[in-house]
């Protein structure tokens, strides 16, 4: 079942006079359950492709359809609507509320949902132990190392139950065992619960885990094939 | 909405000092509105009181042809038989007190100092009188049958160097419309608080009065007050006849009225300066934390916060801010005020004419209508200012929010 289908896709931003033209007329699916790597040097439409297909950006022309909605035409809260439910966000840096704590960080998305304290708390703590931050579950960001608020991230874009968790150079702030146990923390949650991972990297050690990578290069798809991770 | 409050709190947490300084400048702008105004009611009411105490009372009975501007003492403008009429007036239930009063003018010299003064005769025992009496600084009150003493006010005493028992001279236009000079004995000093009013009048026994100007047995009005002023009108066409016009306090008073009328005014633009003031503290406070957190609002509404509830965020800090501020100017404006309500400002002789008496000290009276007009007016307009930012933040799009630091 698809998640996610991209038709004839480009996107151009505007500076001044100047066009930079992020994306060129990209056409993909991506598939519940996928775990798969966008791929690319920088400036390559990695960020651009995880934006559009993540609603918080629109296309210059044509079609995304995320979970079944075509999002072209959608308002900015039918847009905020489709995130919420549908969409989960890893940031390459560590994008936590400062001023909230790692439980009420990831209780955040499950208040925007209207989930009752007893729902909220059950789910909070079933995540906090996915990622293995109970005992850390009252810290704030600033007690938190870099890995640690990368793994609460994770847990806070799984707490609403999207189809899809959208990853953007995850581990790119992170050392080689931090990054590699985000790495394994998400793979495990793919597997576990049939979320679909799509992560942008150009790091190869990330890349391994992936089961699908598309290559892209100058805002195009050049290679679209399967992952040596089982 | 407890966890806006919660996280609104936080966030004001995160610039402590810069929280306490725009909560602190709200505070002090509320105090300054409260302080104002009750600087102002006090104002108003001592001029209010003072005027009709000292010199309208809340009715005043003339003849139909008196002119007050002239105050002749000419028969045909005079009120015939003045104590029985008073005592009439008097036996109505809304009357406090009514007493006759002869007002000519006339010239006290002492030594080569001269000064010009409005004579007039009054019913000693009356309680009209009450704020002479009990503002006599030395010497005695007079009596009804006190035929040689005069009252005279502090000022006017202390200008021309006399004090009780010295001698002055009193020149009158008289009834017929010549002068008259007599000598008369200090009997008592007073001072009522008001140095405009109290260097310009001096008092005889009305029967003293009558016969020195050539009255006869005439007063130029009948000078009432009532228990409750409002009830002015009522009086007044209960008691008027052809014969006498009947004046109310609000008639006598329109100077005052309109002086009233424009303060009002007046403290309404100097509300919205000092409300202006604030609101631009709370505005660029709530600037720099959306400029801030631009990349937090990123966050949130990758996360799918809506933008009326981003705006819901800015404005539960904005109101926490102006809860804590309003509060605390609230306390403090009150304080001031009851302070000064106690203690007053001294601000001595204003030179105001004999239609605006002021009470040489004002005391501020802060009435629990203004204060919680005021605190409510601070509140909103503090949210209402908020609102700009608050929508700054909500209408960023989430992607260029996200590249903000």
């Amino acid at each position: 079942m698809e998640v996610a289908r991209l038709i004839e896709v480009t996107r151009i931003y505007k500076v001044g006079n100047v066009e930079t033209r992020a994306l060129n007329g990209i056409t993909t699916v991506i598939h519940e359950g996928e775990f798969t790597a966008l791929v690319g040097p920088s400036g390559s439409g990695k960020t651009t492709l995880l934006q559009l297909i993540g609603c918080l950006d629109r296309p210059t022309s044509g079609k995304v359809i995320v979970a079944g909605h075509e999002t072209t035409h959608l308002n900015h809260n039918q847009r905020a609507d489709l995130r919420r439910s549908t969409i989960g966000f890893v940031f390459q840096f560590f994008a936590l509320i400062p001023t909230l704590t790692a439980y009420e960080n990831v209780e955040m998305p499950l208040l925007l949902n209207g989930k009752s304290a007893a729902e909220r708390r059950k789910r909070v703590m079933e995540l906090l132990e996915a990622v293995g931050m109970v005992n850390r579950a009252h810290h704030r960001p600033d007690q938190l190392s870099g890995g640690e608020q990368q793994r609460v991230a994770v847990a806070r874009a799984l707490a609403p139950y999207p189809k899809i968790i959208l990853a953007d150079e995850p581990t790119a702030n992170l050392d080689t065992q931090n990054g590699e146990q985000v790495m394994e923390i998400m793979k495990k949650l793919n597997r576990e619960t049939g979320t679909t991972f799509i992560f942008a990297t150009h790091d190869p050690r990330v890349i391994k885990h992936a089961r699908r990578i598309i290559a892209l290069r100058d805002g195009t798809i050049i290679e679209d094939q399967p992952g040596e991770s089982p | 909405m407890i966890h806006y409050v919660k996280l609104a709190y936080r966030n004001l947490g995160r610039h402590r000092r810069r929280s306490i300084l725009s909560g602190l400048a709200l505070a002090l702008g509320t105090a300054l509105l409260l302080f104002i105004a009750a600087f102002f009611e006090g104002e108003m009411r001592s001029a209010m009181e003072t005027t009709i105490r000292l010199n309208t009372g809340h009715l005043q009975l003339q003849d139909a042809d008196y002119d007050p501007d002239k105050l002749s003492v000419a028969w045909e403008y005079l009120i015939e038989k003045p104590e029985q009429v008073a005592a009439q007036i008097q036996t109505l239930d809304a009357v406090a007190v009514a007493a006759p009063r002869l007002i000519a003018n006339g010239i006290v010299s002492a030594g080569d100092e001269a000064v010009g003064v409005q004579i007039i005769g009054i019913a000693p025992e009356s309680k009209a009188n009450d704020p002479y009496r009990d503002g006599l600084v030395e010497g005695q009150f007079l009596t009804a049958e006190d035929r040689d003493g005069i009252l005279i006010g502090y000022p006017l005493a202390n200008s021309l160097g006399l004090k009780p028992g010295d001698r002055l001279s009193l020149l009158v236009n008289t009834a017929n419309g010549s002068v008259d000079e007599q000598v008369f004995t200090v009997r008592g000093i007073f001072s009522t608080g008001t140095t405009a009013y109290d260097k310009g009048v001096v008092f005889l026994s009305l029967a003293k009065a009558q016969v020195f100007s050539g009255a006869g047995d005439r007063a130029s009005l009948i000078f009432i007050l009532l228990n409750d002023r409002e009830q002015a009108e009522a009086v007044a066409a209960a008691i008027r006849t052809p014969a006498y016009q009947v004046k109310t306090w609000r008639q006598m008073n329109e100077l005052l009225v309109l002086v009233n009328d424009f303060s009002n005014a007046y403290l309404a633009v100097i509300n919205l300066i000092v409300l202006g003031v604030t609101a631009t503290v709370i505005v660029n406070t709530l600037l720099m934390s959306v400029f801030e957190r631009t990349r937090e609002i990123g966050i949130l509404a990758a996360i799918g916060m809506k933008r009326r509830q981003i705006i819901a965020l800015f404005l539960t800090e904005a109101a926490l801010l102006a809860l804590g501020g309003v509060a605390f100017g609230g306390a403090l404006g009150w304080a001031l005020s009851a302070y000064f309500g106690e203690v007053g400002f001294y601000f001595g002789d204003l030179g105001m004419s004999a239609q605006m008496l002021m009470q040489d000290r004002i005391y501020t009276v802060l009435t629990l209508e203004a204060a919680i007009n005021l605190i409510l007016t601070a509140f909103v307009i503090t949210l209402l200012a908020a609102l700009y930012p608050a929508r700054m933040a909500a209408r960023m799009e989430p992607v260029e929010a996200l590249r903000g630091k």
